[in-house]
């Protein structure tokens, strides 16, 4: 068989609809025999800390929460898998997690407040550079 | 001849991207020559589901809809 292709992703937000497309489109790519690697910095780090997922926010219609609740009725509503469910499929996959260690600093993250079940590696742009560059798709989320 | 199936994948009433998601790792998990049968619900899975496996190189021994269902029969 050909070498896999490879995809990078930035993941940049820490809203959880932006953060479950990225799971989405990283298990799809991952479905079609692709290897991917998903770099989280900045906002996007932050859902990786524990409960993370559960506090992210919408990058709509929030309103201070009461519109996270209703996404979640709606998506249990129309079985639509969780955040936690499509971060697992991710791993389960063969999916890749890199932490952004600037950020980690710059927030004061350390590596016990992260979820260490899904993080494979702690790097900086550099090691994300590395990836990319052999990688074919790309995408910033 | 029907070969005979060697594993279900039961999808019934998941939503994307699940059924393609279970799809791959009931991939991982078989060994060559594995004859696996999907089922579900969700429209749209039922045409994305054969993009996959276009794309992994499996041949698809047969497919359908039912009243209740469709399914996908393919070879690993």
């Amino acid at each position: 068989m050909e070498k896999s292709k490879k995809v990078t992703m930035i993941v940049h937000s820490g809203d959880f609809d932006k953060v479950m497309s990225a799971f989405i489109v990283g298990n799809g790519f991952l479905s079609l025999g692709l290897e991917v690697t998903l770099f989280f910095t900045f906002w996007g780090l932050k859902t990786l800390q524990k409960n993370g997922f559960s506090n992210a926010p919408l990058s709509k219609m929030n309103m201070l929460g009461l519109g996270r609740k209703m996404i979640n009725k709606r998506l249990k509503k129309h079985n639509v898998a969780s955040l936690e469910e499509l971060a697992r499929s991710f791993k389960d996959l063969g999916g890749k997690i890199i932490a952004c260690t600037m950020t980690m600093e710059l927030l004061n993250i350390k590596k016990p407040d992260l979820r260490e079940d899904l993080v494979d590696e702690y790097g900086t742009v550099g090691l994300y550079c590395v990836e990319s560059k052999n990688s074919e798709i790309h995408l910033f989320i | 001849m029907i070969e005979q199936i060697t594993t279900v994948v039961d999808c019934t009433n998941e939503n994307c991207p699940m059924p393609l998601v279970k799809t791959r790792k009931s991939i991982m998990k078989a060994k060559d020559g594995d004859i696996i049968k999907v089922i579900g619900t969700h429209p749209q899975s039922f045409d994305e589901i054969p993009l996959a496996l276009d794309s992994l190189g499996k041949k698809i021994i047969d497919k359908g809809k039912t009243d209740e269902n469709w399914y996908i029969i393919f070879k690993v």
